[in-house]
Parts: structure tokens; sequence; C-alpha cells
């Protein structure tokens, strides 16, 4: 059951991701990013992590994915234009893609420190959410803060960023 | 049930495809979205050793609030970004990275 869900989401997810690559249209791209994004949700649920896959659907499918398409539609991008490829360029780039995969593969096939399948959680499972709020406010109190310091910069940024004229 | 194996492989196929956009695509909001991909690639790994690494037979929720802490920061990076790419089409009315040559030797 675990595994038929793992190996749908996870081929789902990789062919959104791919689709990415290929598309031309930024809109379909954007959209094949959503769905790749709710796949990945559905892959963390699959991993006991219910909270960090409602928050990768509320946070990204949902807010992130809105900011792209309103900038989309703001620049009004259109079809890229198929302009003469340049040929190192993606010669370069399919190589070093090829080349990442090749060594990850090797490195994690090769470790039977990865093989290890699923440990079963011990005792009465506690709330996920009640756990994430635990260590939260417990051990990483400071750095909560230090990132709403960091989002409330982000916010001031964005307004002295889209003002028409720069000073 | 999927071995850790498993999981670290669509993770490292996802970061790949983010790699591919950021090496082959040309339009600056493209590439963005490229680095969004290989940030979750990131996040998954993280949550899938946070299951397959027990603390005294839970979860490492450690690992869980630093993939949190990571989906804040790429919020705000996004947000950033965009406004940035905004204010890059008002000065150059382009979004193409081939026609921002400026820096180039």
């Amino acid at each position: 059951m675990l595994l038929a869900a793992f190996w749908f989401f996870a081929t789902l997810m990789l062919l959104f991701g791919l689709s990415v690559v290929l598309l031309r249209n930024p809109v379909s791209c954007a959209m094949s990013l959503v769905m790749s994004f709710i796949c990945l949700a559905a892959l963390y649920v699959t991993l006991d992590a219910t909270f960090i896959g409602v928050i990768q659907v509320l946070v990204y499918a949902g807010a992130v994915m809105v900011l792209f398409l309103f900038i989309i539609m703001l620049l009004d991008l259109r079809e890229e234009k198929s302009r003469r490829l340049n040929f190192g360029a993606t010669l370069g780039g399919v190589l070093v893609v090829a080349a990442f995969l090749s060594i990850m593969t090797q490195v994690i096939l090769s470790n039977p420190a990865f093989a290890i399948p699923t440990p079963t959680l011990a005792g009465p499972q506690i709330s996920d959410v009640k756990m994430i709020g635990m260590t939260l406010f417990h051990s990483f109190w400071l750095p909560f803060e230090v990132i709403g310091v960091l989002l409330l910069s982000a916010t001031v940024g964005v307004v002295v960023l889209s003002r028409r004229t720069l000073r | 049930m999927p071995t850790l194996a498993n999981y670290l492989i669509a993770s490292g196929l996802l970061f790949a495809a983010g790699l591919g956009v950021v090496m082959l695509r040309r339009s600056i909001i493209v590439i963005f979205m490229g680095l969004e991909l290989m940030l979750n690639a990131a996040n998954l790994s993280l949550v899938a050793f946070s299951r397959y690494g027990l603390v005294s037979g839970h979860q490492n929720y450690n690992a869980q609030i630093l993939v949190f802490f990571i989906i804040s920061v790429a919020a705000a990076e996004v947000a950033v970004g965009l406004a940035i790419i905004v204010s890059l089409y008002r000065a150059r009315q382009t979004t193409h990275v081939e026609d921002l040559d400026t820096l180039k030797f």
C-alpha cells in the first residue's frame, strides 16, 4: 500500500518536474510545478510528516505559485521564442546534470546504510503538530524569532524594490 | 515498504530536474522555478532522513523543523526574487537571460 503510493506519487512528481524543463509556455511550467509540489506533499504524508505536507500545499502550491502566476500575468510573458540554441551551453548543462545523476545513484546504491526498510514508530503516536510545536518552541525558539525578522525585512525589501523609481 | 534509498533517489532525480531547468532554460522566471524545485528536493531528503533515523521511537523532529525553516526562508526569497524580476523587466523590457549581458566580459 505504502510502496504503491510511493511509486505512484514519485513517478508523477518526477514527470511533472521533467515537464517544467520541456514545456515552453511559462504558465504550463508553473502549473506542472504546482502539480509536482502537490505530489511532493503526498510523499511527505507517506513519510508520516503530515504537518510538513500540509505546509507544503499551503505555502508552496498555494502562496508561492500564486505569486509566480501573478508575476507571469503582470509581465504578460508569452511563449519563449525558439531562438537558436547555444549548443555549447546546452551540452554543458546536459553533461553537468548527467554527471550529478550518475555520481548520486552510485553513492546511494553502493552504500548499504541507505538500503534500510522503514522502521516502525514506537508506542502510542503523539500528534505530529504537537511534537513539531514542542520541538519548535523548546529548542528552536530563537531561530523562530529570527525567521519573523527575516519575513518582515523581506516584506519591507519587496515594497522598496517595487516602487516606481529607485533612488 | 519503500527503503531510504528509494526516497533519496527520488529526491536526487527531482534535484536533477531543477538543475536541468537552471542550466537549459533561458527565461529568468522559469530559472527561478528550477531553484524552487531544487529546494524542494533537499526538503524531501531531509524528511526521508527524519523518518528513517528514529530518535527513541519517534521521528527526528529536528529535521522537520529545519524543513519548516527552509520553507519559510524560501517564501521570503521568492517574494524578493520576483520583486527583483519585476523591476528588471521595468528597466529592460525583457526576461530573457541572453539579453542581460551587461556584466559579460
